[in-house]
Order: structure tokens, then C-alpha cells, then sequence
């Protein structure tokens, strides 16, 4: 029997995403993703001043907020041949780090837990069976958990208050406590370990507020912080209290501590502990078998790929023995394919084209009122759909793990050795039998999750490194925070190019940027959720998205049904999907024709 | 006991926080809304005796930045709240539920309190063609459509919401507007900014609750309480510039004593927020503070005002008629010419003082056009 699921709106995500899905015979066989929403920001920044565009890019997207900023900078000073003073190039990883580690913590608590964690259970927990098995729960490095908040008397404080909340508000409330499928056989933690995630997901929801005063710091406010082309506003003055000083820094120092413990103690415990009990998501929702990652935190000066911390490459087959390497100016490699996507190409619509000879031609053949199903033998969806040489890549935090730990750094192998131990440990001990949980695991639904738990207790560890490095340059005198001798447009070339890869949040993000007589000609983003969400390619080979959805075990559950929703949502949660930023770029007469010649630079 | 369990007291009352937080919160709202004394207890009685007001709060053209700037409301006691001040009945950010569930935790909330609650719009709603933004395989207009219906008040989050932010700067591609071209015949308050400030935010709900009504707003619908001023008049850097003490170029002398940012293009003086007073994340810092521009993002149409790194008004000449007809904006004029006159008549005052003005001054104008 076959019937055809649809999930719009996925909630718990940045933006707008449609999932439709066939299910034949209890599994899901056929999956289409479609990008519903589209606001044409490049279209927007062309005849802009260069030194502008960060603030109209970054307004992409609110929530990785910072990121297409800081790409763009990079983009703009690559293209006009500026490099940044030490400073400013630590201070902009500290951000980035920074930006990282908060985007986790809440994709993990507020958007993604509670496809795991049971509210209705959890007030129905012993709290001081919850105080514990939240003591056991102990950080890599450890065999007992130091969090503070872990008494029976803290979880009967946190139970009480929800379950008031829940009360007064039975209908219709946030957590949809009467129309969700709270206890159904979908959950399985204990109702214990489900009062330990809502907890934490109070904490979390306090805690991310912390963090990102780091960037308010530096950039004046957040979300949105400010960037500038050349360097950093924020000067550096140790004799002044109206610039960055020493009070300051503590202050980032002070936070940055806090944001390590909390990732260590609490984020990547509670991950290992609740997808230990969820043993079948360790098979499910791998998807794809090739992941790219650019590389990011440069140390020496941003372009130069070999001094980042985070490495560049790609592993295909997931071969951790192994690193391909990304070349962004090959114009066979990076391209984008419009063929299911609303678009048209002048050479025809089954060719692909590098961002750099790229077009942008609007070809909306997409319904013009009401529908339930989306054909998916026809344009489905706003998204194009990148290939590199051809193949389908996985972007984001597991995509950053397989090719760290295939390149040989050092601090991934270690970090993802041990969480993959504790993991497998964890899971036999919740399940008492062998459940074979292995690096190879990692490929999975749950995996993605942890992989992202990896990536925020990594993500503290540089930003630790990038603020002692900071220290070090001040101390030894140099206080420059902006390098001007190109900031006149005066200075700059007639016709120039430039891109810059990056690490989002979510994975692998390019642009590129072409500059004539001072204005941008042409801007173009390669965006990691246009790489996961988009739709399929001529040779019908599924994205990320699509990929992982198939296989997916749904016997028994309507489509309309709350379970049919959860089993599908697990999946594209893993992957913090972040719609805003993957359909950022077109427009609607599609009169533009992106035309840049990285080879020419 | 049982009836007082619906309003915001007794509920936080239940969820643990004493009488005390209760008032020190009522006082921090008071003070921000720039109340008298007799104004907390006004707003404690309305927090004790009104139930909850439900909240629909819907999603269209838009980056979510609103709604980051919400959750990361500074007073922790305030942070605390809001999820649990309004009832947040819908928001496809947040809530639990996926899909159809999803869509019948919105219908069944705005059928049961049909005229009463309060519609928060983040983004903008494309009028260009059916296909720009649906949710549920409806277009964004049917669903902000029938959302307004049985709203009692819409309040429009940010930039976007009020006047259209970055997807309605030139040309705007997909025909992107904002919430009060779209609505006739129901009250709409602009909460100004890329985003607006978290305490501002809450600020808002906080006097409709408190008052039953909503606040007093200027003739840009936004609520005067928080947007009276510009930055510039509540500047902490506000007294460099009455002395004449300017950046002249990034990461100067200048700028590492914190001197007035006017000549690198900042918008403060035409832009009106309480960045200045209220400060972001718990009164960290704010653009200025951290040695950047305002960019002016509370302001319509701030994205067609750039280049950001320019001061405004381009005086070549007799050129400020040039530049008001360019810029459009009669209120801009005053301000800048303003700004103007009374930067040339500081210089002359305080040439010995600030020696190192002229040059750079020069090259801002020229380079610019």
C-alpha cells in the first residue's frame, strides 16, 4: 500500500520547509524537500557599495546570525586584496567560535530535544531518581558529573513549575501537551532522563543568552553584530575604558569558560545519554556517504587554508583514511544545478554551472493557490541544487568530523574517540545488551546529533585558543585592530573577484563576490542548507535531505498523525535546517546573469 | 484561589518566583516605560488580576532575528517570564508540535479566543507572486489574512514587519510588504529595529497586559516610549561631538578614546531607538559603544540610505538641496542640516583643539559620491 505523507509547516527550524513523502509498505521510499519561501537578497546588493554588503547578507539569516557577515568581509577583502591585522583576525574566530557554540546549544534544547525528551513523562518523573542519573552523567574526562544543578530538590522545583504551566494551559500551550504524541512508544527515555532534558532545557534557554554577549562585545549587539571590511571596529586601547580594554577582555575570558563548561558538562553528556536509548536511530537517517567541509579559524591570515584549526577536504564513501581535496576555482567541480528547482538556464536546464559563469533566470511553474502535493516530477522547490564533480554532499557539524578526523587533527580524534566510548558504553548499559555502537555510527540520525555536541565542546576549545593567541599579540604591543590602506575606493582595481568558504553552523558556506567601479556586479552564496535541503539533480541522485529521509520505519502511523510528523522531523532536526539562508537568492524577473571568472584573478 | 491560577501572578507565583521578583520585575517594566512611581503598582494590579493574553505569533519573509532578540531578553527574571507572561499559543519556532498538528494547536487557539489575541508578524509578506512564501501549501498572504481576522491587536516585530527591512530595499524582487500596508481597520504597533531590542520587546507586551490597551505611537506607528529619541540625543558619545571630537578613520587615536563616530557615516542622528539608553544583552554595549556606525537599522528604508560609511549630508557646495531630494526624507533634512552647521561652526571654535580635522573630513566628502 502506498500512501503520500506531507509535513508543512516543519516547526523547530529557522524558515520554511515542506516535506512530502511516499510510504510504501511502512517505510518511506520516496522523499521530496521544498525550500516555500525566497526574498532575493542578491539581487538587492548589486550596485551596492562592497563595503556594505555584510550588513544586507547578514540579514540572510537571524539566527546563524554573524555568519554571512563575517563570509562576506572575507569575500569583499579577497576580492580587493586587504589583509587584516592579527587582531582582528582572533577577534572574528572568537565571533565565529562564539557563534558556534550558542547555535548548537539552542538547536540542540530548544529545537531539536524535544523530539527525544517526553514533557508529559518528565512530570511524571522521580526527581530523585532524576538527581542520580544526572549525577552519573559525567563529561569525557571524568567519571562523575560537577554540574551543580543536580539535586532531587532542583529536578521537584523544575517538575513543579512546568507542570503548573502545563495546567493552567491545556489546550493550546508550546509544548502542544494534548495534541502531540507525549507517550507514545516513539519516546522512549525514561521518565527520569526526560525531567534531566526538560531541565536542561530551561538552563539552555538561559545560559544561550551569556554566550552571545561575547559578540555585543565585540560587534555592539546581537543578534546582527557589526563587521567591517578592513579589520574591526572595536578598537583596542588598555588605556582607555571607552574601547576594548582589559575589562572587556576578562569579560569574554569569564565567558568563555562558562561556555566550556556548559558544553562539556551538560551538552555533550545529555546527548550521549538520551541517543543511547534510541539505539535504532544509530542506523537510520545516514543519507549521503560523501561530506565537504571548507575549513575555518584561520591562524595565520584568512585564504591561507593550511593554518586553519579546522581542516579542509572532502571524504567520500566515508573513508576516514582518507581526504579528497576542494578546489573552490575548478569550474567542473562547485556547481549548481536548477532542473527541480524554480529556474532556467540559458545553456538548458539539465546543465550545471560554477558560481562563477552562473545564472540566475526566474521560472516559477509552482502552484498559484492552494495545494496539498507538489509533483515532484516537476520543479518542487526554491532551492538549487550544488554538486561537487558531480556527487551530493553532506555539509555541517558531521561533515566537519569526518574530514577533521580524516585529515589527522588531532583534538577531533581525540574529542570523537571518547564520545563514541562513552556512547557505546552508555547505550549497551540503557539497553543491557551489546548494541555494537561504533565510530561507523556516527553516520546516522543520532550521530548528526552528536557529531553537533562534538563540534560545540570543539568550538569552546578554539575559542580558548583564538583568545590566548589575542592576549599574546597585545601583550607583545600590537594593538592594531584595522587595516585602512584600501578603504577608499580610490585604491581599488576597476574589475576584481573574490570568494571566501567558510564554517556556518550548519556546514560549508561560500561567497563569491565580483566588483566593478566600486560596486558589486555580482554576489553570489553557496549556502550548507541549499547543499542538504535541495532538491534532486539531473541524474536524479537525492541531497542530504531526501537521501536520509528514505528508509525511515513509519508502519502503523496515519499521515496526518503526530508520529508520521516525529519520525520524519528526528531526521531533518539532525541536520538544524536553516531555510532562511539555503533560499536567500533569487529574483523575480531573473534578469541577472552571475558571471565571474575566478580563473581570471 | 482557582480563577487567580489565570493571571500572570498567580501563574508565576506557581512556577516558583516570590512576591518580591514579582515586584522587582513590576519595577524594572515601570522604569523602562518611563513610568511614575504609582505606575508599579498599576502594573502589579494589572499582572495579578488579567488573565493571560494568547499569542499567535506567525513567521513569513523574514531571518528569525526578532525572535532571537526575544529570547535573549536581558533581566534574567524577564527572560524567565515571557515564555510564560503571554500564552504563546503559536510560534513555528518554538512549539513542540510539527505540521498538521501544528496547524490545529493555530486554528484551535484562534478560534477560541477569536478577536482577543494578540498577532505577532516577523517579516514581511511578498505580494508578488503566490509562490514566494507558503506555509501549510498556502500563500503567506491567505495566512497572515486570516490570522488578522480575528485579531485584537497586531503588533509587527521589527524592521521587516514595520517597513520592510532588507527584501524590500531596491528593487525588491518578490514585492515584499509590511504589516501596516496590508492591514486596515486593526491597530498595528512598529517595534522598530534589525531587531528590536529584547527589553523592548517584552517592554511592549508588558504595557498592552498592564493597561489593557496599546501604547501611545508616534506618527510612525511605532510606541513613543521607546522610540522618542534619537541615538544620538542619548549617546554616551554625545558630548565628544559637542566638543568637536571626531573619528577620522577606523581604529585612529581618535577612535581609541571612543570619540564621536559622525564622520564614519553614523546614522544616530537620524535614528530613533533607545540603543543609547537600554543597551544590548543586558546593557552590554551597543554599535557605538564597540566603535561602529549606526547603521540606523530602526529607521524605513535604512538599507537605501547607504553607503553606511558616509556621513549624510554631502555638503559640495550649496549641495544639501541635492542631497535632501536624493535622500527624500524632509525630517532627515533638518536633522543633517543641523548636523552640518553645527559641526563647521565647532570646528571653527575648536580648530586648536582638534587640528587633525580638516584633511580627513575632506576625503570623507569626495570619495563618497
Amino acid at each position: 500500500m502506498e500512501i503520500k505523507v506531507v509535513v508543512d509547516p516543519v516547526t523547530r527550524i529557522e524558515g520554511h520547509l515542506r516535506m512530502e513523502a511516499v510510504v510504501r509498505d511502512g517505510v518511506i521510499t520516496e522523499a521530496y524537500s521544498t525550500g516555500t519561501m525566497v526574498r532575493g537578497i542578491e539581487i538587492i546588493v548589486k550596485d551596492r557599495d562592497p563595503r556594505d554588503v555584510w550588513a544586507f547578507v547578514m540579514r540572510v539569516c537571524g539566527v546563524c546570525t554573524s555568519m554571512h557577515g563575517l563570509a562576506s568581509v572575507r569575500s569583499i577583502e579577497n576580492a580587493l586584496g586587504i589583509e587584516i591585522p592579527y587582531n582582528a583576525e582572533m577577534v572574528r574566530n572568537i565571533m565565529l567560535a562564539t557563534l558556534q557554540s550558542r547555535d548548537h546549544l539552542v538547536h540542540f534544547y530548544q529545537l531539536d530535544a524535544l523530539d527525544w525528551v517526553d514533557i508529559v513523562a518528565a512530570l511524571k518523573a522521580d526527581p530523585a531518581e532524576a538527581s542520580r542519573i544526572a549525577q552519573s552523567l559525567s563529561p569525557l574526562n571524568s567519571s562523575y558529573s560537577p554540574w551543580g544543578e543536580n539535586s532531587p530538590g532542583y529536578f521537584s522545583d523544575v517538575q513543579r513549575r512546568v507542570k503548573k504551566f502545563v495546567e493552567a494551559n491545556p489546550k493550546n500551550n508550546l509544548f502542544s501537551t494534548n495534541r502531540w504524541c507525549w507517550g507514545s512508544k516513539l519516546y522512549k527515555l525514561p521518565p527520569e532522563v526526560s525531567l534531566i532534558g526538560l531541565a536542561h532545557y530551561l538552563q539552555a534557554l538561559e545560559f544561550q543568552k551569556e554566550i552571545c554577549k561575547i559578540q555585543t562585545i565585540f560587534g555592539g549587539k546581537s543578534p546582527h553584530p557589526n563587521y567591517l571590511v578592513g579589520g574591526m571596529a572595536c578598537a583596542i586601547n588598555m588605556q582607555d575604558p571607552n574601547a576594548i580594554n582589559m575589562a572587556r577582555l576578562a569579560f569574554v575570558k569569564e565567558i568563555a569558560e562558562q561556555v566550556s563548561r556548559f558544553a562539556n558538562e551538560v551538552f555533550l553528556p545529555d546527548c550521549l545519554a538520551i541517543m543511547a536509548f534510541y539505539p535504532e536511530w544509530a542506523h537510520i537517517g545516514g543519507g549521503l556517504h560523501n561530506y565537504l567541509s571548507y575549513g575555518d579559524y584561520p591562524m595565520n591570515h584568512y585564504g591561507d587554508f593550511g593554518n586553519c584549526l579546522q581542516k579542509q577536504g572532502i571524504v567520500m564513501n566515508r573513508d576516514l583514511s582518507h581526504v579528497e581535496p576542494f578546489d573552490a576555482k575548478r569550474l567542473d567541480g562547485l556547481q549548481e544545478f536548477v532542473n527541480n528547482a524554480w529556474y532556467k538556464y540559458s545553456v538548458g536546464k539539465d546543465k550545471g554551472l560554477h558560481p562563477s559563469i552562473g545564472e540566475t533566470v526566474f521560472d516559477y511553474t509552482g502552484p498559484t493557490s492552494q495545494f496539498d502535493w507538489l509533483p515532484g516530477d516537476q520543479p518542487y522547490s526554491w532551492i538549487k541544487t550544488p554538486r561537487y564533480m558531480g556527487h551530493p554532499m553532506e555539509v555541517g557539524p558531521l561533515a566537519r568530523l569526518a574530514v577533521n578526523y580524516a585529515s589527522g587533527n588531532d583534538m577531533t580524534i581525540d574529542i570523537t574517540d571518547r564520545a563514541v566510548k562513552q556512547w557505546s558504553a552508555l547505550t549497551d548499559k540503557f539497553n543491557s545488551r551489546a548494541c555494537g555502537i561504533d565510530r561507523n555510527s556516527l553516520f546516522s540520525t543520532a550521530g548528526r546529533i552528536i557529531a553537533r555536541a562534538v563540534d560545540a565542546v570543539e568550538a569552546a576549545e578554539y575559542m580558548s585558543i583564538c583568545y590566548n593567541k589575542l592576549i599574546d599579540n597585545i601583550k607583545a604591543g600590537d594593538e592594531t585592530m584595522f587595516n585602512g590602506s584600501k578603504w577608499q575606493p580610490s585604491t581599488w582595481p576597476s574589475d576584481c573577484m573574490g570568494f571566501s568558504l567558510n564554517e556556518a553552523p550548519r556546514g560549508a558556506l561560500a561567497h563569491y563576490s565580483h566588483i566593478t567601479h566600486g560596486k558589486i556586479a555580482n554576489y553570489q552564496m553557496v549556502v550548507p542548507t541549499t547543499w542538504n535541503a535541495s532538491p534532486r539533480d539531473p541524474a536524479n541522485l537525492r541531497s542530504a535531505f531526501e537521501e536520509s529521509i528514505i528508509g525511515t520505519p513509519v508502519a502503523g502511523f496515519a499521515p496526518d498523525s503526530p508520529e508520521m510528523a516525529l519520525s520524519i522531523i528526528r531526521t531533518l532536526h539532525s541536520f538544524d535546517p536553516c531555510m532562511a539562508c539555503a533560499v536567500h537568492l533569487y529574483d523575480e524577473n531573473g534578469t541577472v546573469v552571475h558571471k565571474i571568472d575566478i580563473n581570471a584573478q | 484561589m482557582k480563577e487567580k491560577d489565570n493571571t500572570v501572578y498567580g501563574h508565576l507565583r506557581d512556577k516558583g518566583y516570590t512576591r518580591r521578583d514579582f515586584m522587582k520585575f513590576c519595577g524594572i517594566m515601570a522604569a523602562m516605560m518611563g513610568l511614575q512611581k504609582s505606575g508599579i503598582a498599576q502594573i502589579a494590579e494589572a499582572l495579578e488580576t488579567k488573565p493571560r493574553v494568547h499569542v499567535i505569533w506567525e513567521h513569513f519573509q523574514e531571518c528569525t532575528c526578532c525572535s532571537e532578540s526575544f529570547v535573549r531578553a536581558s533581566h534574567p527574571l524577564v527572560g524567565k517570564i515571557l515564555l510564560d507572561l503571554i500564552s504563546l499559543d503559536y510560534d513555528d519556532l518554538l512549539m513542540a508540535a510539527s505540521g498538521h498538528p501544528a496547524e490545529e494547536t493555530k486554528e484551535g487557539s484562534m478560534q477560541e479566543n477569536y478577536g482577543k489575541y494578540i498577532l505577532c508578524v516577523e517579516g514581511t509578506v511578498p505580494t508578488g507572486s503566490y509562490g514566494y512564501c507558503t506555509l501549510g501549501g498556502k500563500s503567506a498572504l491567505e495566512e497572515f489574512n486570516h490570522a488578522v481576522e480575528g485579531a485584537a491587536a497586531i503588533i509587527a516585530w521589527g524592521n521587516c514587519a514595520s517597513s520592510g527591512c532588507v527584501q524590500a530595499a531596491y528593487p525588491n524582487p518578490t514585492g515584499a510588504k509590511p504589516v501596516h500596508k496590508l492591514v486596515h481597520g486593526k491597530p498595528v504597533v512598529n517595534v522598530q529595529g534589525c531587531p528590536p531590542i529584547a527589553d523592548v520587546m517584552a517592554g511592549v507586551i508588558v504595557y498592552y497586559i498592564t493597561f489593557g490597551r496599546l501604547p501611545e505611537l508616534d506618527n510612525m506607528g511605532r510606541p513613543k516610549m521607546f522610540y522618542r529619541d534619537r541615538i544620538h540625543d542619548t549617546c554616551y558619545r554625545r558630548a565628544f561631538y559637542d566638543a568637536g571630537l571626531f573619528v577620522q578613520s577606523f581604529d585612529d587615536e581618535n577612535a581609541k578614546k571612543g570619540y564621536c563616530l559622525y564622520y564614519m557615516g553614523c546614522k544616530g542622528p537620524n535614528t530613533f531607538n533607545s540603543c543609547g539608553v537600554m543597551r544590548w544583552n543586558d546593557c552590554i554595549s551597543y554599535p557605538i559603544q564597540s566603535g561602529h556606525p549606526c547603521i540606523g537599522c530602526a529607521e524605513p528604508g535604512y538599507f537605501d540610505q547607504e553607503p553606511f560609511y558616509q556621513h549624510l549630508p554631502s555638503v559640495n557646495g550649496i549641495g544639501i538641496e541635492a542631497t535632501a531630494d536624493k535622500i527624500g526624507a524632509a525630517a532627515t533634512v533638518a536633522t543633517l542640516a543641523g548636523v552640518a552647521i553645527h559641526a563647521v561652526v565647532t570646528n571653527v571654535q575648536k580648530r586648536k583643539l582638534i587640528k587633525n580635522e580638516d584633511e580627513p573630513v575632506k576625503n570623507n566628502e569626495v570619495d563618497g559620491n
